[in-house]
């Protein structure tokens, strides 16, 4: 008995030393998340406008039903989004957007720090996912 | 002129004097001691379990005993409707009070001489010192009783009574332990104590000067369950029923909040500080060891107390009925045959 209150004891204390320590320290040390992680979503530019083709593949593999898209036809006769949004208080990060996407229009970045103080400051429309 | 000890009736005004600085040092000491007490406890178990305590106030969090202490403050101060009012407010503070009364008869240091007066360095030598201690621990659980009475909450109730059931059964058995020191001493005043342990261990006088006859090396028994049952006295881990998180939420303490909370916890450390000192002074010869003399209870009350934590941050808590195993069929008839065995030794 005496025995195992000494191991016990032993192995709080060696939990003591610097090395076993595994906190972030967050604000001051940021880890690096993964290439794959999914963080909030980008949109693809490709020379002066967006790689999207409005297909509507994406809102429709959409769990959530976070995503809406609304397109129309450019001078040039091409087909794109009028409006793109996400609405990232719907959205489960799954990533099937980026998986249904037949041209690699979006993606999803690393960036997790996504608290905000307004509810409409959660409505990322198409501007704002070009960043 | 030989130095005379000071005394009301030969320096009134000197006395007085002197009361006051000694005891406004040893309650500043106390208080401070109370507040850092605190972060040393939630840094240690922070690291030894893998996590960094607070790091966010002050260098190291060194400023979190503020803080806390601030933040409760300000907090709003609820009574619960159907509390009994008077022994909800009066509750916290007879926890408080007790356990800082205790340290008024422990040693810290010898006697100086100042003006031709001889000046005991302890706030009072009670002839009746470890007795006022048992007394006080056991008047400090009126406390505990009345704030789980007096909440009307059931999770209150049931810490209060269990730590009314764990005090009984653990007093008994602290108490017999302690007889046997004062068969070795001869004395109850706890200066007599400190006195009584200064000789050479043993008659062996190769030792280095500054190791005594302590108790711990005549009484090793007596010291392992004086220490196990001040640790059910005072509520700590393994044995801290009374306000099991798990179970009963936050026990006696569950429906305090505000400066009344903060006074449980005051209590609760005060109670740390003031049981590691009398184990020092009973077991340890108190300020008796190599360094100056308060510098030397410090760092034995200090130990004590880091001690306790480590014990927090490793066991588990007891079950109710291996408690009261421990408490009356172990660590009773232990005592008793330890007073008899002293007394035979004594006797041959």
């Amino acid at each position: 008995m005496f025995k195992e209150f000494a191991q016990g004891l032993w192995i709080t204390f060696k939990h003591l030393s610097p090395k076993y320590r595994t906190t972030v320290e967050y604000p001051k040390q940021r880890l690096q998340p993964s290439e794959r992680f999914r963080g909030l979503h980008r949109l693809v530019l490709q020379h002066d406008r967006e790689k999207c083709v409005g297909c509507y593949l994406c809102p429709t593999v959409c769990p959530a039903k976070c995503i809406t898209v609304e397109t129309a036809e450019n001078d040039k006769g091409e087909k794109y989004p009028k409006v793109y949004k996400i609405d990232l208080l719907r959205c489960i990060f799954c990533g099937y957007c980026v998986e249904a996407c037949p041209v690699e229009a979006i993606e999803m970045t690393g960036n997790y720090e996504l608290a905000n103080y307004k509810r409409e400051d959660f409505e990322f429309t198409k501007e704002r996912l070009l960043k | 002129m030989t130095p005379e000890l000071l005394s009301l009736s030969n320096a009134p005004g000197m006395f007085v004097a002197v009361m006051l600085v000694k005891i406004l040092a040893v309650f500043g000491v106390v208080m401070l001691m109370i507040a850092y007490a605190t972060w040393v406890e939630r840094k240690l178990i922070g690291h030894m379990q893998t996590r960094l305590g607070p790091t966010m106030t002050g260098p190291c969090g060194l400023l979190q005993p503020i803080a806390d202490g601030l933040k409760l403050f300000f907090k709003e101060d609820i009574i619960p409707a159907q509390a009994s009012k008077l022994s909800f407010v009066l509750a916290p503070m007879m926890m408080v009070v007790p356990a800082l009364v205790t340290v008024a008869i422990i040693p810290f240091g010898r006697d100086i001489t100042l003006l031709g007066y001889i000046i005991p360095m302890q706030i009072a030598d009670l002839n009746v010192g470890v007795l006022f201690i048992l007394a006080m621990a056991g008047l400090g659980v009126y406390g505990v009783v009345l704030a789980g009475w007096s909440s009307n909450s059931k999770y209150a109730l049931l810490g209060g009574i269990r730590s009314t059931a764990q005090v009984i059964s653990y007093e008994l058995a602290a108490g017999m332990v302690i007889v046997a020191i004062f068969m070795l001493s001869g004395t109850l005043s706890m200066r007599g104590l400190v006195e009584a342990q200064q000789g050479p261990l043993w008659g062996i006088t190769s030792l280095p000067a500054w190791i005594h006859n302590w108790y711990i090396f005549s009484q090793p028994l007596a010291f392992g369950i004086f220490v196990i049952c001040s640790l059910a006295e005072i509520n700590r881990t393994p044995f801290d029923l009374p306000e099991a998180e798990t179970e009963l939420v936050s026990g006696f303490a569950t429906e305090y909040s505000s400066m009344k909370y903060a006074l449980f916890f005051m209590a609760e450390y005060a109670n740390m500080i003031v049981l590691s000192a009398v184990i020092s002074t009973l077991f340890l010869g108190g300020w008796d060891g190599p360094f100056w003399g308060a510098l030397n209870l410090f760092i034995k009350v200090v130990g004590f107390m880091m001690f306790f934590m480590w014990i927090r941050a490793t066991w588990p808590r007891v079950r109710y009925d291996q408690l009261m195993f421990l408490g009356w069929k172990i660590f009773i008839p232990l005592a008793m045959l330890n007073i008899v065995v002293t007394a035979l030794l004594i006797l041959l």
